[in-house]
């Protein structure tokens, strides 16, 4: 491994490029040869530093770590001769280094616990030595060497770890199941349709540190004996399935994947599915189904995957981060990772966190903390300062819990006792301005859209529940609608395949159980407290507050708002269709909602 | 996304390189879909019945395939294609009022395509690029943050 004085990444984010980023690396790779300096700076694209809309194209300077920007191809010359051979910083490119940001994953709050994001960020993802040098495939030397794959699999097992993406079940039992399976070929895949709404710590993983899961997955080949593996990764995602297509390359040109893997006889190869767009294959046997070239359709289990999976073969299915942690439990021991959580669910967990909290973005905790500190002191609170509502957990087939509910110690069985599930670890935070009828008819309608069709529950139930749901939120409910409700989110839970279904029903579920004064207003006095149902909400604008500036009337996408400049503006209740838009824009809080 | 007009010549042809290259097994089937999808714009059905005689698979069951996931189209799309995140963390932070206006600058509903063939409106599942929402993609450009008052801005970036 070459060795270099400094590292120069170069932001290629669309924005940048369309600035002229390949331009710049070119010109500056130009002027290091001039120089004599390409062995000692090395240039790397990066992903997005700073705002691009405002700057670019940007570049950071390690190991110093000054980041420049607002670059054109005549500063380089100057640039490489003051940052490069004298030693200084180009102060007038340079910015704050304080003002890099990286919208997804910041700097880890107080509270913040990052196992799996750790190396995220600070290591070039596509750089296997680099990885190496992060301690990266020791752990894989040392089961070879040191582990039986019995050994391994307890390793596992003792640690505690459970399956991240949602379902909680024990690693370790699982591949238990897959080693004890009779079968000549055994495929060990990896999840990574991350589908969930607001969830993405996968695709940052993917795109991060991949070399992690191809580590883990080679540790899970051994200890059960899985001689080919899939990662199954969403087509929604073009830079994770390249990076992690790529990471697979340079393993199996460095010899850690393909025939006698260093040196021991163990033989694994590993294959990149691309996805197409359809929520249900994240399931696991509709997942399986996808990868054989069919329609993503669960199956009915048993059999379980263990004893007939893909092609009919002996199959094991975890999550991309349940994978990229196993590195860390072997070099550090299980005891280490049982020792991180709470009661039955050790380690962290990540988070994707969305919707109305200061900080959105990726956190990662350890489990047990409650969502009052995740959404107040790791979240920084609610947007505007206003009131917090309720809280989403774990995708469109969690529930919404109210406030009563944040001094919940966050682990799979807490959030299950709630009605709630802890799923990919999506967390969407709703203000007081949300309206709960509203998100739960939001969230059928996904449901009802990506409901693979196959089993009667989900198919007709979902669709069922949408339509009341519609229905309400249009002012024309009727009292009989609630038992409705409850019974039908009963029956698609019970009946339907698979676990797409039988969460289906959560969100209206929670929903009518924590915010069922809601539901009644809407029905019986055609009212939406949220102020945010079209059909029970009208707009009008205040005259007094209103300084004729014309800002609505010129947006207003129907013309339904007339006046003299300098007069206040009237709204025509019967051209309104509601849009907000006016709202959004007034700058005098002039537009109210009754 | 440039997308041309070809013959239903070329478009056997295409398809017989595709399968030369991945292979007739069952399994390539859907990389297969991805790429005629991402030449054409969209799976003809002149695509469909050649990749049925050269696999070996009925054209019910590529059909089937074909319209079960969302980026796969048997339609003809646009010469743009616009995919708007309709997923909640969008929803709440805005997102609904942007596809209106979205909808109504393009005078478009969700899956039509206009009468020009320059725009297909979609709506996609969510982009896992949640901390800007909403979020809006162009043929393979993303927008994140958006606001109604950009939308028209965003939209003459393109010809």
């Amino acid at each position: 491994m070459a060795y270099f004085r400094s590292h120069v990444l170069v932001s290629v984010d669309p924005k940048c490029i369309k600035k002229g980023a390949f331009e710049l690396m070119g010109a500056l790779q130009d002027e290091l040869v001039k120089q004599g300096l390409v062995d000692e700076v090395e240039v790397l694209e990066t992903s997005r530093i700073g705002d691009p809309d405002t700057s670019g194209p940007d570049m950071i300077v390690y190991p110093e770590g000054i980041h420049y920007t607002n670059l054109s191809l005549k500063d380089i010359p100057f640039l490489v001769e003051e940052q490069f051979i004298k030693g200084r910083v180009a102060a007038q490119y340079a910015r704050e280094i304080e003002e890099i940001s990286d919208e997804e994953l910041s700097a880890p709050q107080e509270k913040e616990l990052r196992i799996v994001l750790e190396n995220i960020g600070t290591v070039i993802p596509l750089n296997i030595e680099e990885y190496i040098a992060h301690d990266g495939y020791m752990a894989l030397g040392k089961v070879l060497t040191e582990m039986t794959p019995e050994e391994t699999i307890q390793e596992v097992l003792d640690s505690g770890l459970r399956g991240r993406g949602g379902a909680g079940f024990p690693t370790g039992l699982k591949w238990r199941f897959l080693r004890n399976a009779e079968g000549d070929q055994k495929y060990m895949i990896c999840n990574a349709d991350e589908g969930d709404p607001g969830a993405f710590a996968n695709r940052r993983v993917l795109e991060g540190y991949p070399h992690s899961v191809v580590e883990g997955m080679i540790i899970g080949a051994y200890a059960t004996g899985a001689s080919q593996g899939y990662v199954y990764c969403r087509a929604e995602y073009p830079i994770a399935v390249k990076t992690i297509r790529t990471a697979i390359e340079q393993a199996r040109e460095v010899g850690l994947l393909g025939e006698n893997i260093l040196g021991s006889g163990l033989t694994f190869n590993l294959e990149v599915r691309m996805g197409a767009g359809a929520f249900v294959c994240g399931e696991e046997t509709a997942l399986m189904a996808s990868i054989e070239g069919l329609r993503g359709e669960p199956r009915p289990r048993p059999p379980f995957p263990a004893q007939q999976g893909l092609w009919g073969q002996p199959s094991n299915i975890n999550n991309v981060e349940t994978f990229s942690v196993i590195p860390q439990i072997i070099l550090k021991g299980a005891e280490w990772f049982a020792n991180i959580g709470y009661k039955k669910s050790t380690g962290t967990k990540t988070f994707s966190m969305a919707g109305d909290v200061k900080n959105t973005g990726l956190i990662e905790v350890p489990f047990g903390i409650t969502l009052r500190e995740i959404i107040y002191d790791v979240g920084g609170g609610i947007k505007d300062d206003k009131k917090f509502k309720a809280v989403q957990t774990g995708g469109p087939m969690g529930g919404c819990l109210p406030e009563a509910y944040l001094d919940l110690p966050m682990d799979y069985e807490a959030l299950d006792q709630a009605g709630s599930i802890l799923g990919s670890g999506g967390l969407v935070v709703m203000d007081e301005g949300t309206c709960m009828v509203d998100i739960a008819r939001f969230f059928m309608e996904f449901t009802q859209e990506e409901s693979c069709g196959k089993c009667t529950p989900c198919r007709i139930g979902t669709r069922r529940i949408l339509e009341i749901l519609t229905r309400i939120c249009e002012g024309k409910g009727k009292p009989e609608d609630i038992p409705t409700l409850r019974n039908l989110c009963e029956q698609i839970n019970e009946n339907s395949l698979c676990g797409l279904g039988k969460g289906a029903p959560n969100p209206v579920k929670s929903t009518l159980e924590h915010f069922l004064d809601e539901y009644e207003a809407h029905i019986y006095e055609k009212r939406c407290p949220a102020k945010v149902c079209k059909a029970l909400i009208h707009f009008e604008i205040i005259e007094e507050l209103c300084t004729g500036c014309t800002l609505c009337a010129r947006n207003c996408p129907v013309d339904a708002i007339s006046g003299e400049r300098r007069q206040p503006h009237v709204i025509d209740p019967d051209i309104c269709i509601q849009c907000g838009i006016c709202e959004q824009l007034c700058p005098y809080d002039a537009i109210e909602i009754n | 996304m440039k997308v041309e007009v070809k013959e239903g010549t070329e478009v056997r042809k295409m398809v017989r390189t595709l399968v030369e290259e991945k292979g007739s097994e069952k399994a390539e089937l859907i990389p297969i879909l991805h790429d005629i999808n991402g030449e054409l714009g969209y799976i003809s059905d002149v695509a469909i019945q050649e990749l049925s005689e050269l696999m070996n698979i009925p054209t019910s069951h590529i059909y089937s395939v074909a319209t079960f996931y969302r980026m796969l189209s048997t339609d003809p799309r646009g010469r743009h294609v616009i995919q708007f995140c309709e997923s909640a963390p969008c929803h709440v932070a805005g997102g609904r009022v942007v596809w209106q206006k979205l909808q109504q600058e393009l005078g478009l509903s969700n899956g039509e395509t206009s009468e020009d063939e320059k725009w297909t409106l979609l709506t996609t599942s969510c982009l896992g690029v949640c901390g800007v929402g909403p979020v809006m993609v162009v043929d393979h450009d993303i927008y994140g943050n958006v606001t109604p008052e950009q939308v028209p801005d965003i939209l003459s970036n393109y010809d």
